[in-house]
């Protein structure tokens, strides 16, 4: 099966995934499932519950692999990898998991700096680095807090913070809206829209909610203002990229079911994508 | 699927239609070939990473003291009452032909050889086995076992090592500790019940057991720690259906991890009976 590719942003794919095929006891999710992310894209992954969305990110971190087809992200066939290889790879990946996954035991800022002392970080160089990303998703008051005083929309911003620590050049957000208040999901939506624009990370982000898609596709972040403004109020060359690094994917019963650029999707009606818009 | 250490493998992806008994049976017993694969791969990688780095001192001694520590009144209580108990079972025997002061020697050789280790590797898997399948049984279906797989951190290394060398490590001490507090409860019991002399207990007591003795007692709660930690640990990490399968874990570990540690004692007996009849 060949692979469609993204002409014109002039980056190569961060991501692939090649006729993949994933199943279980109940049957099979995933389907042959092909399509890449470009380098600095950020690609929705629309689909109802149980549609296999969260197996994509846990395929495309090592997590789970696929029972055959090929999973390339960042030049390394994941799906080929041992487990020992893939603890290496996974440390370029970063993975903000749907309730945060959060170790209970540990405070805020342990939880953040967990990586970096895995990774063998000096200790004097540690705790600012925890700073600096706290204070980039404004949870630098609750570095001595454990989870459990959090909130479910505070536990998600330190999960953006501890996948960020390392400055991944990839990372992948499962359904990071999902049970969250409309006012506490634009706050998470702002900041993954500020990772994008000032880090210039890959993602590829699920969720069931089109709206977050489309904020990511019509706002970016103003660096000079530092707010996050819609791109028709800036005409200027980086909005317009920006715009064009959001694609939309939507899956049904294990199949790409849509893939291509908002103003598509925002202008399908077909009944299925319909759906996602109430 | 996946092929790591810690999710059950060779998972068929076919959905029967129709299902005959051979067929239900036949599943059970691919299951359970397959549970016993992961259990072994499991116990195979914890061992391993005891001679490779990175390890994970902190956790080593955090297990130690959750594991030894926190274990400690159980045992001392529980030791105490097992002395005192097996010297008014067997003193009241002895009493019928005027051999009361053999107690001692009955309630070491006992203690020592098998109830010590045997209650010890019993207590501690209920306290502890359990402990560990629901810690790690919630961990897993919160998702914290797989953000740590997604920071490069192997779990196996990381939460089972450390359990099963902190287990390793604190049973056969707890065990020690049991064996003296027990023949501390069986001297007051034998002081108050049978009215006989402490001293004469003590240097009885002492005196029955040798070095056999010893190997045997202090062999078995090795093997006992073992199988605690591992089968705490792999019911923990296999665990399926959310908070209701964390549950079903607990009671499984303290279920699976008792009968094993009966099991094995009864083979570990007949091999150090065999060998202290050979080698010492």
């Amino acid at each position: 099966m060949s692979i469609p590719t993204k002409e014109g942003l002039g980056f190569g794919p961060a991501i692939t995934f090649e006729d993949v095929w994933v199943g279980f006891d109940e049957g099979q999710v995933l389907r042959g499932v092909t399509f890449q992310v470009q380098e600095r894209e950020t690609l929705i992954l629309l689909g109802e519950t149980g549609t296999g969305k969260t197996l994509t990110l846990k395929m495309a971190a090592g997590l789970l692999a696929p029972d055959s087809g090929n999973v390339v992200v960042l030049g390394n066939e994941v799906s080929e990898m041992e487990e020992k290889e893939l603890l290496a790879f996974r440390r370029k990946v970063g993975f903000v998991f749907q309730e945060g996954a959060l170790f209970d035991s540990m405070t805020v800022g342990e939880n953040v700096a967990y990586r970096l002392r895995e990774d063998g970080t000096a200790e004097g160089e540690i705790e600012p680095r925890v700073r600096e990303v706290l204070r980039f998703v404004e949870l630098e008051h609750t570095m001595e807090q454990v989870p459990s005083e959090l909130s479910g929309g505070m536990k998600r911003r330190v999960s953006i913070a501890r996948a960020l620590v390392n400055q991944p050049p990839v990372v992948l957000y499962d359904s990071p809206t999902a049970g969250l208040d409309p006012v506490t999901s634009q706050t998470i939506i702002t900041l993954i829209l500020r990772l994008r624009d000032v880090f210039g990370v890959t993602a590829l982000l699920a969720t069931h909610r089109l709206q977050d898609g489309f904020a990511l596709a019509n706002f970016h972040f103003d660096p000079e203002t530092k707010r996050v403004v819609p791109n028709s109020q800036n005409g200027d060359a980086a909005a317009a990229a920006n715009a064009a690094r959001t694609r939309f994917l939507v899956y049904r019963d294990g199949d790409i079911y849509f893939e291509g650029e908002p103003e598509e999707i925002a202008n399908s009606e077909d009944p299925y994508l319909k759906r996602f818009l109430v | 699927m996946a092929d790591t250490p810690l999710q059950v493998t060779g998972r068929p992806t076919k959905q029967e239609e129709t299902v005959s008994v051979a067929e239900v049976l036949g599943d059970a017993a691919k299951r359970a070939v397959a549970s016993v694969q992961d259990y072994a791969l499991l116990c195979g990688h914890a061992v391993a990473n005891i001679f490779t780095s990175p390890h994970y001192v902190q956790d080593i001694l955090e297990q130690m003291d959750f594991i030894g520590a926190g274990s400690l009144p159980i045992i001392l209580l529980s030791g105490f009452f097992i002395g005192a108990v097996m010297v008014l079972q067997t003193g009241s025997q002895f009493i019928r032909f005027g051999q009361t002061s053999l107690t001692g020697d009955v309630v070491a050789i006992a203690l020592v050889r098998e109830l010590g280790p045997a209650f010890t590797g019993l207590l501690v898997t209920g306290r502890c086995a359990t402990g560990i399948a629901s810690e790690l049984g919630s961990m897993l279906v919160t998702e914290q076992v797989d953000a740590m797989r997604a920071m490069g951190t192997d779990p196996s290394r990381k939460l089972v090592t450390p359990r099963l060398l902190a287990a390793l490590l604190m049973v056969p001490l707890l065990t020690a500790l049991m064996d003296f507090i027990g023949l501390l409860g069986g001297c007051a019991a034998s002081v108050f019940s049978l009215r006989l002399s402490a001293v004469e207990f003590w240097r009885r007591a002492i005196d029955a057991l040798d070095f056999a003795d010893l190997m045997q007692g202090f062999t078995k709660p090795v093997v006992f720690g073992f199988i605690l930690a591992t089968i705490g640990c792999y019911k923990g990490l296999t665990v399926r259906g959310g908070t209701q399968g964390v549950g079903r874990a607990t009671t499984s570990a303290a279920v699976v991890g008792s009968v094993l540690i009966i099991v094995a004692d009864a083979f570990l007996t007949k091999l150090s009976l065999y060998l202290a009849d050979k080698v010492f």
